[in-house]
């Protein structure tokens, strides 16, 4: 059975209640992995706290970490100070300088773009081709799908299906993800993956972009944490006693 | 010769603090095809509301086989019914209500 991974769940992670009512919903909907986006300058114990909470509701909890730098140098520092301590780090691009030092950082697992403003969405060819050379993700949050109507919501889905091709034709990964605060805006992987139509995704690719995509990131950034790790390719596979 | 029409039945549970009635679920599928997909859409979605059960708060909608993927995203969009925050979920899709009705009961009982 296919595992589905839910990359951007805007859970209030200091509301218990809420936190608790939104994490059993996702598992209900067939969910089994969460990755809640949690403050730069979060504590250990509450890190901890959640993760027990997603497990006490059988998810796996990731711990991810939402950027949005003003200028790529608060970008650089923000990325040097927190890489090793989030599973995903995503950057909120923008502005053009913003997308494309993002697009080619290896450290950056996830693009996203401002839906509010489709001028600012930057994912163009150029922007693709770096992306894809560093491997980042370019992430979709199906939740504005939802929540506008009319003009606003025919211009988002005109600017999705332009970046899934772009992304199509530069094979570079796309991630599905509610992104959504409200538990009433949740949906199934199989609902997502059925909107994704609108956008001209196909459904195999749609559900791969709610599961395969983001456990991929997920198992790569893990096992650069471990303490295992050495390099890409490179890692202790047992210790001496001393 | 006239190719005979393939259905598909979904199964639907409506999630919502508020009760609705079988026009409120049917008003609420239509308009969210119109609105994503035009009349024109909807024209070739032959959707159909078999039942509602209001108790359980489950629907089964009939819909052409060529619109399954159109009519799915349109009940996936719904947020609101008869103005109240409201969403449809897609429980089973099935070729013949007999088989959705079997699917269901597994459901139930797992």
């Amino acid at each position: 059975m296919t595992k589905f991974l839910d990359l951007h769940l805007c859970a209030p992670f200091r509301d218990f209640e809420k936190l608790k009512m939104m994490v059993t919903r996702s598992f209900e909907l067939g969910y089994r992995s969460v990755g809640i986006p949690l403050p730069s300058n979060v504590e250990l114990d509450e890190v901890e706290r959640l993760r027990r909470v997603c497990s006490e509701a059988g998810l796996d909890f990731v711990s991810r970490v939402d950027l949005a730098p003003k200028n790529t140098r608060e970008l650089l520092v923000s990325l040097r100070r927190l890489r090793r301590r989030f599973e995903v780090v995503s950057v909120l691009c923008t502005s053009k300088p913003i997308a494309r030092q993002a697009a080619k950082d290896r450290r950056v697992d996830v693009l996203c773009f401002p839906v509010a403003r489709p001028r600012n969405r930057f994912f163009d060819s150029a922007e693709a081709e770096l992306a894809s050379e560093s491997s980042s993700s370019l992430e979709i949050d199906m939740t504005p799908l939802l929540s506008l109507e009319g003009f606003l919501r025919i211009r988002l889905i005109s600017s999705l299906r332009r970046e899934v091709a772009i992304a199509k034709s530069f094979r570079v990964p796309v991630v599905i993800s509610s992104g959504t605060t409200n538990d009433s805006l949740l949906r199934s992987p199989h609902d997502y993956s059925a909107l994704a139509v609108l956008f001209d995704m196909d459904s195999s690719l749609a559900l791969s972009a709610l599961s395969e995509v983001p456990f991929s990131i997920v198992e790569r950034n893990r096992l650069k944490l471990s303490p295992d790790f050495v390099a890409p390719g490179l890692r202790v596979v047992r210790r001496r006693d001393p | 010769m006239i190719r005979r029409v393939k259905q598909r039945y979904l199964a639907l549970k409506v999630e919502s603090a508020e009760s609705f009635e079988e026009g409120d679920i049917r008003d609420a599928v239509w308009s969210a095809v119109i609105q994503l997909f035009g009349e024109y859409g909807a024209s070739k979605a032959g959707l159909f509301l078999i039942e509602y059960d209001k108790q359980r708060k489950e629907a089964v909608l009939r819909c052409s086989h060529r619109a399954l993927s159109m009519v799915h995203a349109s009940v996936a969009s719904v947020t609101k019914i008869k103005g109240k925050p409201a969403a449809l979920h897609v429980l089973r899709v099935s070729g013949t209500l007999r088989a959705l009705g079997k699917k269901r009961h597994v459901q139930c009982s797992e």
